[in-house]
């Protein structure tokens, strides 16, 4: 049922609310496991810990370097799988959506590796590549590709009749037709494509750390549990979870740069 | 425009050459012997190895016994995510104060990984069972919930205003009006709370697990047996579709009587 948003010092109902269920939340937290101790440091860290873990991996390291090495590391292997994933896997999709006989000879061995979980791709890419960072770019390509690809089909079958026809009887062709038809047609889509790629590869490559690697914010993970310290799992999870939300943020930065016409902004 | 049959014949015809030039193509690297068959093991060896997984026991059981370990984990972890993410959407989309209170904590944890969950997953269930619910659980959530909420929201007012007139209270309301309105909505979230569900598992077998499809294919890793990893990877593929095959069935079910 709508409702009018009362306003409260210039900020709405909403966000009130909001800050104050985190701000309960940290409290309980903090009673929980500090003041009560009924849950022990040993199930999840209290607030004091989790800042001393902090302190330590963001200024002496943890787990072979220091948090923003990891955090670099981690960053640079999601763009490079995720870059080489939406180099190949838009034109593809375009490609597949455009000539319905490129889609008939591709689709059989799409179809065949599409439903493989990228995760379940990490062994193969370790028989294959080893432990180091090429097998990790590797599965992550692997997630990244399959959405990019079906995506940027779906734009470009989505392309309204006339607008094609329009094209064909206007004589556009060749590159002007893919650059000036087909990827403005397609790009609602190719964006959506391309923010699943994007939290696709970031979950694989948790994973792909988690399975084995020397840096990144997987391994802190692998490294934490191993030790048995909750507060710097705790870290790397937040940090995993900030750098998910900004990198899609960035995306959906650049979704509105490139596409000025839709005035409403898509979130994740 | 209905596609002649000469179409379809020439669409079959390119499908079966993408095929063949698929696995001509695999073949051809191995029998040039630029990969070792050990690391690129030929179609034929995986099918062959996949036979023989169902009666040679690896990693400690068949491959049925793996699979099957694996989807009690799954409908655990899945139940659990879909008990609780579409009332709790529903109900959202219903009283704005527990959406205002849910919203920034479900914000706030939606961007983890649901595999970052594993450490914690170990350290608060060990080696039992709750762990991989716990993973598939964060997989699957969001999407259910997410779905239910749009669902729930993306109502048209009207019904509610007459539902409002007739004097249907709120307990009402959100069983015989939101939730059937929400279907579409929810199913397709169900879908892809399946799909991430099942990547979850797959991904908590990997680390922590001594069962499983997962299990399976990480032990064929470390035996370096490729066809095992690759048998294993076809099986965790072909369950997932059936599962999402199931659902799209539900979802026929439950909107036979809608008319488009």
């Amino acid at each position: 049922m709508p409702r009018s948003d009362t306003q409260i010092v210039g900020l709405s109902r909403r966000t009130w609310l909001g800050v104050l269920t985190i701000v309960v939340v940290l409290l309980v937290w903090w009673l929980l496991t500090s003041v009560t101790g009924w849950i022990s440091a040993v199930r999840f860290p209290p607030p004091k810990d989790v800042g001393e873990a902090f302190k330590q991996i963001a200024l002496q390291g943890y787990g072979n370097g220091k948090l923003h090495q990891h955090i670099f590391h981690s960053f640079k292997l999601v763009m490079m799988g995720f870059g080489v994933a939406v180099a190949v896997g838009v034109p593809l999709g375009l490609l597949m959506g455009y000539s319905r006989k490129a889609e008939a000879l591709i689709n059989p061995a799409f179809l065949l590796l599409r439903p493989i979980p990228p995760l379940a791709w990490i062994p193969l890419a370790i028989v294959w590549l080893g432990l180091g960072d090429a097998a990790k770019v590797l599965v992550i390509f692997v997630a990244a590709f399959v959405p990019s690809v079906i995506n940027s089909y779906t734009g470009v079958r989505n392309i309204d009749k006339p607008i094609m026809e329009a094209a064909q009887m206007l004589g556009i062709r060749g590159f002007k037709f893919v650059t000036d038809v087909l990827v403005p047609g397609a790009f609602p889509m190719i964006f959506t494509g391309l923010r699943l790629s994007l939290q696709a590869s970031w979950t694989t490559l948790v994973a792909a750390e988690l399975v084995g690697a020397l840096y990144g914010l997987g391994s802190i993970l692998n490294q934490g549990a191993q030790d048995i310290y909750p507060a710097m799992i705790l870290i790397a999870m937040v940090f995993v979870a900030i750098c998910g939300a900004l990198s899609t943020a960035l995306l959906g930065y650049a979704e509105t740069k490139a596409m000025p016409w839709r005035s409403e902004r898509v979130t994740a | 425009m209905k596609a002649s049959a000469k179409d379809m014949f020439g669409t079959a015809k390119l499908s079966l050459i993408g095929l063949m030039a698929f696995l001509g193509i695999w073949y051809l690297v191995d029998l040039s012997q630029l990969v070792s068959t050990k690391f690129l093991p030929m179609p034929h060896e995986v099918l062959l190895k996949l036979i023989e997984l169902f009666h040679i026991p690896f990693a400690g059981n068949l491959l049925q016994d793996h699979m099957m370990a694996s989807l009690q984990r799954y409908f655990w972890g899945f139940g659990l995510a879909v008990l609780i993410g579409v009332p709790l959407g529903l109900l959202m989309g219903w009283f704005r104060w527990l959406d205002d209170v849910v919203t920034p904590l479900f914000d706030s944890v939606r961007f983890i990984a649901p595999v970052a969950w594993v450490p914690f997953a170990a350290l608060w269930f060990g080696t039992g069972a709750g762990g991989p619910t716990l993973i598939i659980f964060a997989g699957a959530f969001p999407p259910c919930l997410i779905n239910a909420y749009r669902g729930a929201k993306g109502i048209e007012v009207r019904y509610l205003e007459a539902a409002n007139m007739l004097g249907v209270g709120s307990f009402k309301t959100i069983t015989e009006v939101l939730l059937p309105a929400a279907i579409p909505s929810i199913i397709a979230g169900l879908r892809i709370g399946a799909g991430l569900g099942w990547l979850s598992l797959v991904g908590a077998e990997l680390i922590a697990a001594s069962s499983g499809m997962g299990y399976l294919i990480v032990k064929g890793q470390a035996a370096v047996a490729t066809e095992i990893v690759m048998a294993g990877m076809l099986s965790i593929g072909f369950v997932g579709v059936l599962i999402d095959v199931a659902i799209r069935k539900m979802e026929s079910f439950l909107l036979r009587h809608r008319q488009n």
